[in-house]
């Protein structure tokens, strides 16, 4: 599965990263490499093989409906680049 | 006074209960050692008065005749873990200037046991990079360095440079593919990665969560053990945290390794394994097998698709985890027209090289079209992996295979900053244990012909750390290489 | 027939529609994390570390959302699934703090059901649902504060939501509207949403598209957001079923889109094509194990929950004796229903449902009040219609009862008591006053034995008046017939 210019860039859209028009043919050159590369998986004959989603295969844990947090809004918003009003603040969103 | 510097964990316990020295003394020493060994870079954040104050109060305890199971011992803490009021920023210019308002969880048992921290530890950027120079504040330097300045190892450079070159007592490190074990090595001392589940993740910043990890780094065997008893145990803030008990890991320190059965897997030898490391491993199993233990042939076939399974599932996962750093609620803002432009903006001049690079394999593998033939095909071949494991360790207690194929090598070696893929193989030996989820411990071995420190890796059955404590003080003791440079 | 047929230039053409609910599911703290679901907070008061995304931080599992989810499952008769997990759903928005949405996706927590709808012709027809999974709600956008920036409120963040999702099984907006309102009523019902749409604590998404009536394909389907109350929705599957007839009729396709309903026009708008912007790169959560219950589990649920509004309906239509409609009418919500069940009970429920239907529901709306805010308690509705069936008071009597019974609250009881209501039964008093009545009026009485028989209505309405209508009217008429024939 070889990757195109076009399929760099829109990759590099999803994972919100700019990406300057001359460095695109170098990622697309690197990342054919690498997937080259991970084609040896198809070697591995997984047919009647099941996903492993989680090593230990423990069953989730719930926790007790119990309010425990909260009420914290100055060291939620003490990292944060901008804010007003208690508010986060960022340039405004255009759809 | 000897130099204070030198002691184990274990050793600095005993001064501090007899009163041969202070908790500030020995703080002091190590704030010495750190300030004069500034040039390695292990540091990149130093937290003197904090931890002096931790001294006092520790002393105050020991006077009282009180004290945790770390009482007055400094400690160096990895930049992943969020250490509340000091800056933690996984080396990454996206995090710089955040000061978490919480403590994660690992460390906060490590300060409930009367640890002082003396700072916070260099590492490659989000623990992605096995030479330490992925990092925004730089590479570290290898104390065992001569003429040319050589690698660390990554991830947790910082943390194995710190206890060789004796600037900490023990540090913390993380592990998703080898991020302990493979500097652990590099730098001549003593890691273990617990199996995944033992210590919870809670305040660790995320890279591959399937697989992140953390444990201890330290000059020997037992204050691994020492440390990772105290950092262990579930943990209901994290939800792949084990409701294991923790077993008195120190115990196993000095124990009979008689009938023990050594697993040795012949795939490893394949891959251009190093002539020198390829003795080593030899050495190794005949020591173990001096000592009573028993050395088997055992075969891990999906072993060699380890690191292209590892390429496909921690990108995947790490392309996530790392969405939250948008320039938005922390960390380092480049601000645009718009938002989309904030996001953009931010998120290119924060993230280095290889973290973007991930992100975007990451992103690829997982998107609609290319899921089922690589992140549903590699969670197939992680069972395989793991089911491997599981059949030799029918046969076997333990397994012994080399750390890493080769010793340190030069910061900027071009070959692996040209082609990733070569920096990535020095994790082949590693990665395949992180998969499965396993325990294993790097310890120092011996030198090679050019003076530099090789290690060995020792894997145990899942929550089995106990055997591997006793497999690896035994091979210690018979190798007789003494941590620290 | 429920089904709207659109007369286009081209033919007949009907509408395929399915809808997506969130619901808000009701309980104390967020579905994963500890911060609480109240209302109306300060801003960024109702947050966690976990809801802001900050770096490490790990989700937990509310253990009432999943019960709340399984119980709405119970009532929509849906397959419980035994195992289900979440997944990520990654996106980058300002209100999205990690950057990804936990949800479910391959393995929801409950599978196919259906609801019964009632239609206004009397018939009634299966809606099928396709699933149900719990997912964390976004925080707050807020645009209007200021005219250049964006201000972000995360108190709604990881509030726990049920989607419901059916299948594409709604024919006009008739059927759609009487399923959100039955799916409304159910989960009102369950006590597991509040099911109020105007403040989104239920948020309707329709998938619309038309097709030749006759056909069973399934063409492009606009998506249109978040609509906020029955009737919007209505609108906006009858408006955009019309606009894509339209564009048939005019030769125009219709390609995969998402669109908004506008509120002042009724009808919907273009927002955007369905694109790669939609990649959602799901996998599964690595935070969190899959969720596996038992039999037991979903049983101990079962037994716990509440009689659903259509068994409901049909037991006081066939053990009450109600007609379908006043039971219908009663068993919208179950306050109302558990109102006149408490009223009913160990009274002639017939007259009770009368009573509320009547003057009971006129009382609440002219003096605007809730149920929960009635003067008049059940119990003394009950107790008053059986002063009627015990003749105890007339019928007539009893309508002024009531209306002291909404002023002050008094049981019928005391204020019959207090005013000398009771109705008289004793026949030597009614024959007096018969007696008296005769003789004050010999023409009147005259008249009517030479067969005005019209004129008995005057005469028991004159005892009636002399009795200050405490008369029993029955032995008035019975007494009045034998003196006068």
């Amino acid at each position: 599965m070889a990757v195109d210019a076009e399929t760099v860039k829109k990759i590099a859209a999803l994972s919100k990263l700019s990406l300057e028009e001359d460095k695109v043919a170098a990622v697309e050159d690197e990342f054919n490499k690498i997937l080259g590369w991970i084609e040896q998986l198809k070697e591995v004959d997984t047919q009647n093989v099941k996903a492993l989603i989680s090593v230990n295969e423990g069953n989730l844990r719930t926790r007790a409906d119990e309010v425990t947090e909260g009420n914290i809004a100055d060291e939620i918003l003490a990292n944060a680049p901008a804010k007003e009003y208690g508010y986060f603040a960022v340039p405004k969103v255009v759809e | 006074m000897t130099d204070l510097t030198k002691l184990t964990i274990a050793e600095a316990e005993q001064g501090l209960k007899t009163k041969a020295f202070s908790a500030p003394e020995l703080t002091q020493a190590y704030l010495d050692k750190m300030a004069a060994c500034r040039k390695l870079n292990a540091f990149v954040c130093e937290t003197p008065e904090t931890a002096l104050a931790q001294a006092e109060a520790s002393q105050n305890k020991i006077n009282r005749g009180e004290g945790g199971e770390l009482e007055g011992i400094p400690l160096g803490i990895k930049d992943l873990f969020c250490t509340k009021g000091i800056p933690t920023t996984a080396c990454s210019n996206i995090l710089k200037g955040f000061v978490p308002p919480y403590e994660s969880t690992v460390t906060s048992r490590l300060l409930a046991a009367g640890a002082s921290f003396v700072g916070k530890l260099n590492m490659d950027e989000f623990a992605m990079g096995g030479s330490n120079e992925t990092s925004a504040f730089g590479p570290v330097i290898n104390p065992w360095s001569k003429d040319v300045p050589l690698v660390s190892g990554g991830s947790s450079g910082g943390s194995a440079a710190a206890v060789a070159a004796e600037m900490c007592a023990g540090a913390t490190g993380t592990d998703t593919g080898g991020s302990i074990r493979q500097p652990a090595a590099y730098c001549g001392v003593t890691g273990i990665k617990p199996t995944y589940g033992r210590c919870s993740r809670y305040g660790i910043i995320a890279f591959a969560s399937s697989l992140d990890q953390a444990g201890p780094i330290a000059k020997d065997a037992r204050d691994c053990a020492l440390m990772l008893k105290v950092m262990a145990g579930y943990d209901a803030k994290d939800s792949t945290s084990a409701q294991m008990p923790v077993p008195d890991f120190e115990k196993c320190i000095g124990a009979d390794i008689k009938g023990l059965k050594i697993g040795v897997p012949q795939e490893f030898r394949a891959d251009g394994l190093d002539s020198e490391v390829a003795a080593y491993w030899d050495k190794a199993a005949a020591m173990l097998k001096a000592r009573g233990a028993e050395i088997v042939d055992i075969s891990l076939p999906h072993t060699k698709y380890a690191l292209a399974t590892y390429y496909i599932i921690a990108p995947a996962e790490a392309s996530s985890n790392l969405a939250r750093y948008d320039g938005l609620r922390y960390g380092n803002r480049v601000d645009g027209r718009h938002l989309e432009d904030m996001y953009v903006n931010s998120r290119t001049a924060g993230f280095g090289k290889e973290v973007k690079r991930r992100i975007m394999i990451g992103t690829y593998v997982l998107s609609a079209g290319y899921y089922d033939a690589y992140y549903v095909k590699a969670q197939k071949v992680r069972r395989l992996i793991r089911d491997d494991f599981a059949k030799a360790f029918e046969q076997c207690d333990v397994i012994l295979t080399p750390t890493a194929p080769t010793a340190a090598f030069p910061i900027g070696d071009q070959s692996m900053l040209k082609n990733p893929i070569t920096m990535w193989l020095n994790d082949i030996f590693t990665v395949s244990v992180s998969l499965a989820g396993l325990p294993a411990m790097s310890l120092p071995i011996g030198l090679n012909a050019a003076g530099l420190p090789l290690g060995m890796q020792l894997i145990g059955r899942a929550f089995d750390e106990e055997t591997v404590f006793k497999a690896a003080a035994a091979l210690e003791k018979e190798a007789g290489f003494r941590g620290g440079k | 027939m429920s089904g709207m047929i659109i007369s286009g230039k081209t033919g007949d053409w009907e509408i395929v529609c399915g809808l997506e609910i969130h619901c808000q599911i009701i309980s104390k703290s967020k579905i994963f994390s500890g911060a609480s679901t109240q209302y109306g907070a300060d801003v960024n008061e109702n947050v966690s570390f976990v809801d802001a995304g900050m770096p490490g931080m790990l989700p937990t599992l509310n253990e009432e959302c999943v019960r709340q989810a399984v119980k709405t499952g119970l009532g929509l008769n849906a397959k419980i699934n035994k195992y289900s997990e979440f997944s990520r759903k990654n996106y980058f928005y300002a209100d999205l703090p990690q950057g990804y949405q936990i949800t479910q996706f391959e393995h929801p927590l409950v599978g196919e059901g259906f609801v019964k709808i009632d239609l206004e012709d009397g018939s009634s027809k299966d809606i099928r649902i396709e699933r149900i999974h719990i997912e964390q709600d976004a925080g707050k956008s807020i645009h209007d504060i200021s005219p250049t920036k964006t201000f972000i409120d995360l108190n709604r963040a990881g509030v726990g939501l049920m989607e419901i999702v059916t299948k594409p099984d709604f024919r006009s907006p008739e059927e759609a509207g009487a399923f959100l309102r039955k799916l409304r009523s159910i989960v009102r019902y369950l006590g597991t949403c509040d099911g109020n749409m105007e403040e989104g604590s239920m948020r309707c998404d329709a998938s619309i598209s038309v097709r030749p009536v006759g056909s069973s394909e399934l063409r492009p389907r606009a998506e249109v957001k978040n609509v906020n109350s029955i009737r919007f929705a209505m609108q906006a599957i009858e408006n955009e079923a019309k606009r894509q007839v339209e564009a048939y009729d005019n030769g125009e396709t219709i390609a995969q889109q998402t669109r908004q309903f506008d509120q002042t026009t009724g009808k919907t708008k273009f927002l955007r094509l369905k694109e790669f912007s939609d990649d959602y790169r799901y996998f599964p959560e690595p935070d969190l194990p899959p969720l596996v219950f038992d039999d037991e589990y979903i049983n101990n649920i079962k037994s716990d929950m509440v009689e659903l509004p259509d068994a409901k309906r049909e037991r006081f239509v066939k053990e009450l004796g109600l007609t379908p409609y006043d039971a219908a009418v009663l068993c919208e919500t179950r306050e109302t229903a558990e109102w006149f069940e408490r009223a009913a009970k160990g009274h002639d429920a017939k007259k009770v449902a009368n009573w509320m239907m009547g003057d009971f529901f006129a009382m609440l709306n002219e003096k605007k009040i809730s149920l929960e805010e009635s003067p008049i308690t059940p119990e003394n509705l009950g107790r008053l219609v059986d002063l009627v069936t015990t003749n105890v008071i007339n019928g007539k009597t009893a309508k002024d009862v009531f209306a002291l019974m909404a002023q002050s609250g008094e049981s019928p009881d005391k204020i019959v008591e207090e005013k000398g209501l009771k109705q008289v039964t004793d026949s030597g008093a009614i024959e007096k006053v018969i007696d008296d009545v005769i003789a004050a009026n010999p023409n009147n009485a005259a008249a009517y034995r030479a067969g005005k028989t019209a004129l008995m209505g005057w005469f028991v309405g004159q005892v009636m008046k002399q009795s200050q209508g405490k008369a029993n009217p029955a032995m008035v008429n019975q007494l009045l017939a034998k003196k006068l024939g």
